[in-house]
């Protein structure tokens, strides 16, 4: 040590692996350079983490579409296919990086950098086992609603900026339900802080004696819906709905730019599968061994993924004004349901200390799923009207087509 | 403030992927409704009824198959009647027993592509589809025993078709009926009462019948609107007078009255390929014709059958030589898109899509 100092107290001294790096290269370099060298290794490893990550994803997403499907899936490049995203990279890689006429440039090649830089930074803070993940902020689940929302920018730039009447349709579409969908989402995760009485999503995982998806089912059906949205994935596709408008927002994208935004759909997929698993299935906490963290960790994200593939392959799409009212008339009620339930039940559970004791969780998991269940089914049976209803209004506003003769019909 | 907002003009197709080939539509949205509506054809115009002047009677079948390309069997059924009214001949039963079950065969694999393609394009990405190419690939195996083909069969002649069945076609054909009970099951299980499909579909895009009897559409697109009109009934051709069905007629013409119909139709067809297997007896499939084909000069046929699209229709006239001097086709899809603006006007880009696929068009046979 020639005399470098790392606060230990501070959101990159705390993690051993940045304080590790650090200090062996601040044997023999000066400590600014130390430092920067630790934060690059550190980085270099959570992009690569991420982005392999996502190259998983969306070799498993088409095998499991495959057997979804009656059909194969990528087979022929490696292992089961394993190879096949490494091939797909390549050929964009050496693609004609085309930026159509009359695009805003900077705006149109800004899009892919920042949907993939924000996909990172927000995994930085998911633990990936006990004690390590890249920084324990104290603000997690604060800083990853900030950062996820920056797609909607994203995603609205490019439409705008592709000059193209589909991306234009796509980024109107995706800045109306990504706007939507944050509420219920922020308001499900309300439930998660009060329960765990802290925002850092390592205490979070530490105070789930009982996984957060038995405690609050409504808010881990909500999360799980609102996600999908997020990820626009069916029924919520609607923001790259291949039938209608091509690929929504990406459709001039092409080559390297496009398979930026590809990783960052997949590796949004690995990362809310993540989250999932961090706040609603335990994270890191498994069975046995602590120090099986990882393994543990991902067996539950990849429920989460099998879970949006399951989902996708299955269901059709919904329409725009139909994924509206599922938002503001279904999910906001029962994530304001499952909000004030909680409160309550906390409120009479903890200690004089605040806590909540595993016993104190059961009860609230005893009561909370027949909550659940009660209010789902209510909800889902007043929104089936709802919905049916909405059908009927425009189907009256159509207009009749000209020269309709009265001709009776046997 | 009010916000100044602007229509928009997008050109949907040629290039798209769910326009069914190359059907183009200007569309003009005032967000996203539809305010006005422009169909441009003829971008797979290849001068059918023109070539069918420079073929020989029997030729003209091959140029048939490339119509509907989906239903090519029922193509060259609509034609070789044309043909036998205009020679006055008729087949040997076998041969219209052949035919009546190679088309409803075709009718099966026709309805199963309108019905994969129309969920398709509600959004289901990819496993309905895969679930219905499934059963459309083995009638497509079961072509090729027939005919050597897939798509482009040409198996009936003038006077019946131009083989009979090999031996081990039956039993396949069997185990595919058997197979295809529980196939069309899961199919129906995963659809008919989708939640999602009810809610994008009912209500939707609803085609009244009397709109329906101007805009002079025919099968499964008008039997939605509640006619019950099928000329399998009405004029029995080849062997419809011998087999029983029933005609599946819908009620408000909407969205997923269409798919519904269609659905009700496949089960139909199954019935009439059963009661197929079961009349058919030995004999022979084709009348003995010459080679070369010629008609009374000035004789005219309007042969017609109920294509899996609706009415198809082909209007010979001869002029005694060895081609016809005049094919005129009547198009089912190119007729049934006489709705679209009815269809589309005052609904959302989203159910346009889905309405399109609704009425189950063919570029081949719109613009010929």
């Amino acid at each position: 040590m020639n005399g470098c100092h790392l606060d230990p107290q501070g959101a990159l001294g705390g993690n051993p692996l940045f304080a590790l790096i650090f200090n062996v290269a601040a044997y023999v370099l000066p400590c600014w350079l130390a430092f920067v060298i630790a934060g690059l290794v550190i980085m270099l490893i959570l992009i690569n983490a991420v982005l392999l990550g996502a190259a998983i994803v969306s070799w498993g997403e088409r095998r499991l579409l495959g057997r979804f499907q009656n059909r194969v899936g990528p087979n022929r490049w490696g292992p089961f296919g394993a190879l096949q995203p490494i091939a797909d990279l390549a050929k964009l890689i050496t693609k004609e990086d085309i930026i159509p006429y009359g695009a805003d440039r900077l705006a149109f090649t800004a899009v892919p950098v920042i949907m993939v830089a924000s996909l990172l930074v927000a995994t930085a803070v998911i633990p990936f086992a006990k004690d390590v993940a890249l920084v324990d902020l104290n603000v997690g689940v604060l800083f990853i609603l900030a950062v996820s929302s920056l797609t909607s920018i994203a995603i609205f730039t490019a439409g705008w900026a592709s000059n193209n009447r589909y991306a234009l349709f796509g980024a109107g579409r995706a800045v109306a339900v990504l706007i939507s969908y944050e509420v219920p989402v922020v308001l499900s995760l309300l439930g998660v802080v009060i329960v765990a009485g802290s925002m850092s999503l390592g205490d979070i995982v530490v105070a789930q004696a009982v996984p957060f998806f038995l405690v609050q089912p409504l808010a881990f059906f909500v999360f799980l819906a609102g996600m999908s949205a997020e990820l626009n994935r069916t029924p919520f596709d609607v923001a790259e709905a291949e039938s209608e408008i091509i690929a929504g927002y990406h459709t001039e994208y092409s080559g390297i730019k496009f398979a930026l935004i590809q990783a960052a759909e997949f590796g949004g997929a690995l990362f809310v599968s993540g989250l999932i698993a961090t706040l609603f299935l335990a994270g890191w906490a498994g069975p046995v061994a602590d120090w099986l963290g990882w393994l543990w960790f991902l067996i539950k994200t990849f429920i989460g993924i099998f879970l949006f593939v399951w989902i996708r392959s299955t269901f059709p799409r919904l329409r725009l004004d139909q994924i509206m009212t599922v938002c503001w008339k279904f999910l906001m009620p029962l994530s304001f349901i499952n909000l004030a339930v909680v409160t309550l039940e906390v409120y009479f559970l903890r200690d004089a200390s605040g806590a909540l004791s595993t016993a104190d969780l059961w009860i609230m998991t005893a009561i909370n799923i027949p909550v659940a269940v009660v209010s789902i089914a209510f909800f889902g049976w007043i929104i089936r009207q709802k919905v049916r209803d909405s059908s009927r209004t425009t189907a009256a506003a159509s207009p009749v087509v000209r020269g309709v003769s009265t001709i009776e019909v046997g | 403030m009010t916000i100044r907002t602007e229509p928009m003009t997008v050109n949907v197709g040629p290039q798209h992927p769910s326009t069914h080939g190359v059907f183009r539509v200007r569309i003009t949205f005032d967000g996203e409704d539809i305010v006005e509506v422009e169909p441009v054809l003829g971008y797979l115009h290849r001068g059918t009824e023109k070539l069918a002047e420079e073929r020989n009677y029997v030729q003209v079948v091959t140029l048939t198959d490339r119509l509907d390309y989906t239903s090519s069997m029922i193509n060259n059924q609509a034609y070789c009647l044309a043909v036998e009214q205009l020679l006055g001949i008729e087949p040997p039963p076998r041969g219209k027993y052949l035919r009546t079950l190679a088309a409803e065969l075709q009718r099966i694999a026709s309805h199963l592509i309108a019905v994969g393609f129309f969920v398709q394009e509600l959004g289901a990405f990819g496993t309905p589809l895969m679930y219905t190419f499934r059963s459309r690939e083995r009638i497509l195996d079961l072509f090729e025993m027939l005919c050597g083909a897939r798509i482009t069969v040409s198996y009936m002649r003038p006077g019946g078709v131009f083989s009979d069945a090999p031996t081990d076609f039956w039993p396949a054909l069997d185990q595919f009926l058997d197979d295809f009970e529980g196939e069309l099951e899961e199919i129906e299980n995963l659809l008919l009462n989708n939640e999602i499909l009810m809610v994008r579909t009912r209500g939707v895009s609803p085609l009244p019948a009397d709109v329906a009897i101007n805009c002079s559409v025919s099968g499964p697109v008008l039997r939605a609107s509640g006619i019950n009109w099928d000329w399998r009934k009405m004029a029995p051709y080849d062997a419809y007078d011998q087999v029983e069905f029933d005609v599946p007629v819908g009620n408000t013409g909407d969205n997923y009255d269409r798919f519904w119909v269609r659905m009700q139709e496949v089960r139909q067809s199954l019935r009439i390929v059963r009661q197929c297997i079961a009349q058919i007896e030995p004999g022979p499939v084709r009348l003995e014709l010459p080679m070369v084909l010629r008609a009374e000069p000035g004789a005219e046929a309007y042969g017609r059958v109920e294509a899996s699209k609706g009415e198809l229709g082909f209007f010979l006239v001869s002029d005694g030589g060895v081609s016809p001097y005049r094919c005129k086709i009547r198009s089912p899809s190119l007729i049934n898109l006489t709705i679209t603006e009815h269809l589309l006007l005052g609904w959302k880009l989203a159910d346009m899509i889905v309405s399109l696929g609704s009425v189950d068009i063919n570029m081949g046979e719109v613009d010929r």
